[in-house]
């Protein structure tokens, strides 16, 4: 427990002042706002909000559109984190062996992280455009074959890839961060007492990273709900026919497009609800972590 | 130590190999499009060969787009995002760390909760902010009846009004208010050793002069970790400045980045300008990215410090 | 049998050389500790015999078979690690069998013997509990039932009592030479601590930078120590040394204060008319009245208290001076004593090599010394 402190509360109540009243303008006053959104209906001849109860939350729970946009999200969370975490995880174990050319790896490894979201979404649209880019090849041989324009689940698919790929860095880092935290001492170990290397990956290595895992898993899935935003807007902008309308970019679209202020805010506060159940199912894990070791 | 395992070792080398091509093949196949004229890229199938229009598209994307102009008001919103959090997080960290008094632990949390709640899940609400950032104190105000009371005595009728649409502090400071530098920056100062405080306090020292002259000399690593991670999540922001961002002299590159995209999926109507496009998102990449090289290290324990 | 020969061995990160050429036999059944300052190369050598570190040059068998290119599993040795290297996640019963597990053992003979260990290293109420709840010493024999286990040919130890407090290291000591005695396995321990060297040692090997200085027994080390850096490393406090000057006839050396001593005129011999080094122990120098023949004047200057004897603090000329005496009259600061001591317990050593002079010319070299110890004890 910390013993020094300074005395003078007034300079600390000026030093917080400033971001207290930034989170305070930008965070917590539009957080109510929405509630209140969430909770009124606007007149449509003017003349301030309505209160209209849970009415806005039975109008969006009785939609299938909303429903469809959950099951979108969910899927692609799932499908995004698996692919993205696997693939780091394999990657990450590989790279902390330390053969020869280690460090290019590495680089190699972490830029992607460096590339914005729009960017991955572009690149990608071009790459599994079913004309123009890599995947003309294919449907050159079997006209049709791939085709996320017209078909869901294909587009789903393209946008499932640009997401893992966007996300594998961040993981990888975390994972060989994870992995050269064991110390040496025990890897030692393990080879005094006849281990061989694929022995010591499943005896020793990952469930020393099991915490780094959950912890992962808790964080991309979160993020898979609100960083999405970026790629599906230049990818598919939710089509074709909603098959990658995500909860995050639907917000958008009957928010910003649709003007529908009381259903957008109904549905972010959902939102926002399910996300600070996953954070807090984060911090009570990442707890656990700094307990473990 | 010393490992014979010759087949394991190669597995180990295509397995990383093998990765190493899923994530550069996309920016392999970017730079090819980059280089090709319109013709060539609409051929189906297009080649896997780099042409050799790269200089070409690259300054005809610049021009369409404007790039310019966007490169600048992005390093102005990066500049301003890295300043302003880390400026904010080491004096609101300090604050909280160094100072004991009942409400610190109420201020700890409402700061902690905004970690809970990203930008992307309160964007309507944020935007009508933006769009008039004195109304919280306006609605309190009227609530409070002190408008009203200030409309009797004086006639005059409290208005508040400043729209922050279309400026740069309206792009800067939402990005400013989450708390993730607060934490890094609480973390560092949790490990600075009671003596330390101790000893200054015999010294002479005032608060303030304790942040200035120590804590933030010690905390050289800690801003470079910070600075790096911020600049490029805040050279990479979309969805907030498509929000509040119409007049295209004040976009930024991200975003610009989207109507690049050619309007129609098939050759119908238009021939799609892939090869611009392509341009356009290596010109948008190259920043980050050699940030991110270049600091790797920095960047990684940044990553690492803040999310953990 | 288990003899482990090394020949030659040299290891390098790079272009730096942190072990220059070291040769040791050590017989099966040995307790042979390797000793000497952080730096000096011992973990290093071990860690080669171990198979966790690759050797640059020469080479190293264990029992006939040259080990330079096998795994650390296939050269038959066992470990105890300095912060014990436990795995945290598995229980100490886990910990124990592990290698028994990778070995192939059946589950119900594991536990057969992982019981038996845990009997013989007290701890089988422990064994279901997690290291991280074990204090310093049980954890360290957590470390040793692991090794244990094993049943192996050779026995590592890395500076394994470095982390326990004092009175606990005294115990494990202990405990550590009553399970040599019982497994009778080859023992390499390697450590920093003097007297933990002196007491566990069947031969005690003193490195310095890389290099070996000597290797003898316990007492040869202590007795007949063959540089400055073996005479001022073993003994505590350290030997004084003197600068002085051998007389004409080399029955005498002159020392800055101007009084003689004598020394032995075989080993001084070489000398008459030198310089060297004396080197003397602060328990071999005894008081006597000043004045009386062939002895030294020091100027007293403070006192330790030792309980079974005090260490005293003079200066000789410029030079300072330690006896360890049980002699209960304390002297007045500045006051000056008489100090003797025996011809032969005084050490010549060149000044320069820092190497013990003998008989004849030469400065000796440890390898006279070994050859000496090995005829000593095969005798």
């Amino acid at each position: 427990m910390r013993r020094a402190y300074f005395k003078n509360n007034w300079v600390a109540a000026a030093l917080v002042a400033p971001q207290l009243l930034i989170i305070f303008v930008f965070f917590y006053w539009p957080t109510a706002q929405a509630l209140y959104w969430a909770f009124t209906l606007e007149q449509p001849w003017g003349g301030g909000n309505e209160w209209v109860g849970l009415d806005n939350f039975r109008s969006i729970v009785e939609d299938e559109h909303y429903w469809n946009s959950v099951g979108v999200s969910i899927v692609f969370a799932l499908c995004a984190t698996a692919l993205s975490m696997g693939m780091a995880l394999t990657l990450a174990l590989a790279a902390d062996r330390q053969l020869r050319g280690y460090r290019a790896y590495r680089v190699g490894m972490i830029w992607p992280y460096a590339v914005a979201a729009p960017a991955v979404g572009l690149a990608f649209r071009f790459i599994f455009n079913p004309s123009a880019g890599l995947m003309s090849h294919l449907n050159a041989i079997w006209p049709g074959v791939w085709d996320p324009i017209l078909d869901g689940n294909h587009a789903l698919a393209m946008v499932i890839v640009a997401g893992a790929w966007k996300q594998v860095a961040y993981n990888f880092i975390f994972f060989l961060a994870g992995l050269q935290s064991i110390p040496r001492s025990l890897v030692e170990a393990t080879a005094m007492d006849g281990a061989g290397v694929l022995r010591r990956m499943i005896d020793l290595q990952l469930p020393l990273l099991a915490p780094t895992v959950f912890f992962l898993l808790v964080i991309n899935i979160t993020d898979s709900f609100t960083d999405s935003f970026g790629i599906v807007d230049t990818m598919t902008a939710g089509g074709p026919a909603r098959a990658t309308d995500l909860m995050v970019f639907k917000i958008y679209e009957d928010g910003f497009r649709g003007l529908d202020y009381s259903g957008a805010a109904a549905q972010s506060i959902i939102l926002m609800l399910l996300v600070m159940v996953l954070t807090f199912f984060q911090f009570r894990y990442v707890e656990r972590r700094i307990h473990y070791s | 130590m010393i490992e014979r395992t010759p087949a394991l070792n190669l597995l180990t080398h295509a397995v990383l190999l093998s990765g190493l091509l899923i994530l550069l093949v996309p920016l392999y196949l970017t730079f090819v499009a980059a280089t090709q004229t319109l013709q060539q890229i609409n051929q189906i199938p297009p080649s896997l060969l780099p042409g050799d229009q790269l200089l070409s598209n690259l300054v005809e994307a610049w021009t369409r787009s404007d790039f310019g102009q966007k490169f600048l008001n992005t390093m102005i919103l990066a500049a301003g995002v890295v300043v302003g959090k880390i400026a904010i997080a080491a004096i609101t960290a300090f604050g909280i760390v160094f100072f004991n008094h009942r409400l610190r632990m109420l201020v700890f949390w409402l700061i902690f909760i905004t970690l809970m709640l990203p930008l992307e899940v309160r964007i309507v609400p944020t935007y009508a902010v933006a769009a008039n950032v004195l109304s919280p104190f306006q609605t309190i105000l009227d609530v409070t009846g002190v408008s009203w009371l200030v409309g009797q005595l004086s006639g005059i009728e409290l208005a508040l009004e400043w729209n922050l649409l279309n400026s740069y502090t309206g792009l800067i400071l939402p990005l400013v208010a989450t708390a993730t530098g607060t934490f890094l920056y609480r973390q560092f100062f949790l490990t600075i050793p009671d003596e330390l405080v101790e000893a200054a306090q015999m010294d002479g020292a005032g608060p303030l002069r304790f942040l200035w002259e120590v804590l933030i000399p010690l905390s050289r690593t800690n801003i470079a970790a910070l600075a790096t991670i911020m600049f490029v999540y805040s050279w990479n922001q979309y969805l907030w400045p498509l929000l509040i961002i119409t007049d295209p002299s004040y976009g930024v590159v991200a975003v610009e980045l989207s109507r690049l995209v050619p309007d129609s999926n098939t050759t119908g109507g238009g021939i799609p300008n892939w090869h611009l496009a392509m341009a356009g998102t290596l010109i948008v990449m190259i920043p980050p990215v050699l940030v991110v090289v270049a600091m790797q290290r920095w960047f990684v324990r940044g990553l690492i410090n803040t999310d953990k | 049998m288990a003899d482990i020969s090394i020949r030659r061995v040299t290891k390098s990160y790079g272009k730096t050389q942190v072990v220059h050429g070291v040769d040791l036999e050590i017989r099966d059944r040995e307790f042979v500790v390797i000793l000497g300052p952080s730096g000096c190369g011992k973990s290093t050598l071990l860690r080669m015999i171990a198979g966790l570190e690759a050797i640059t040059g020469g080479e190293i068998a264990i029992g006939d078979r040259v080990v330079n290119e096998l795994e650390p599993r296939q050269r038959g040795c066992a470990m105890v690690f300095q912060n014990y290297a436990l795995y945290p996640h598995m229980t100490v019963a886990d910990n124990i069998g592990y290698a028994l597990k990778v070995a192939g053992v059946s589950k119900g003979l594991r536990r057969e013997k992982v019981r038996q260990v845990a009997a013989a290293i007290g701890l089988e109420d422990y064994l279901d509990r997690k290291p991280g709840q074990l204090s310093g010493g049980q954890r360290q024999r957590v470390a040793m039932g692991r090794a244990m286990i094993r049943e192996p040919e050779v026995f590592l130890f890395d500076e394994p009592l470095s982390n326990l407090d004092a009175k606990l290291r005294v115990q494990m000591r202990l405990e550590i030479r009553r399970l040599h005695q019982r497994l009778e396995a080859t023992s390499v321990f390697v450590t920093h601590d003097q007297i933990e060297a002196m007491t566990l040692a069947d031969r005690l090997v003193v490195m310095n930078g890389g290099n070996v200085e000597q290797v003898g027994t316990p007492g040869e080390v202590y007795d007949t120590p063959v540089s400055t850096f073996v005479g001022g490393f073993i003994g505590s406090p350290p030997m004084n040394f003197l600068p002085g000057r051998v007389d004409g006839s080399a029955q005498y050396v002159t020392l800055p204060d101007g009084h003689r001593v004598p020394v032995d005129p075989a080993v001084a011999a070489g000398r008459a008319g030198g310089v060297v080094t004396v080197g003397v122990r602060p328990e071999d120098a005894r008081f006597v009245a000043g004045g009386a023949p062939h002895s030294l004047t020091a100027t007293f200057d403070f006192l330790e208290e030792l309980g079974m004897g005090r260490l005293f603090h003079g200066r000789i000329g410029e030079h300072d001076f330690v006896v360890n005496s049980v002699d209960k009259t304390p002297p007045a600061f500045g006051e000056e004593i008489g100090i003797a001591f025996a011809p032969e317990r005084v050490h010549l050593f060149d000044p320069e090599s820092g190497k013990r002079l003998v008989d004849g010319n030469r400065p000796a070299s440890n390898r006279a010394v070994e050859a000496g110890a090995a005829r000593a004890s095969a005798a």
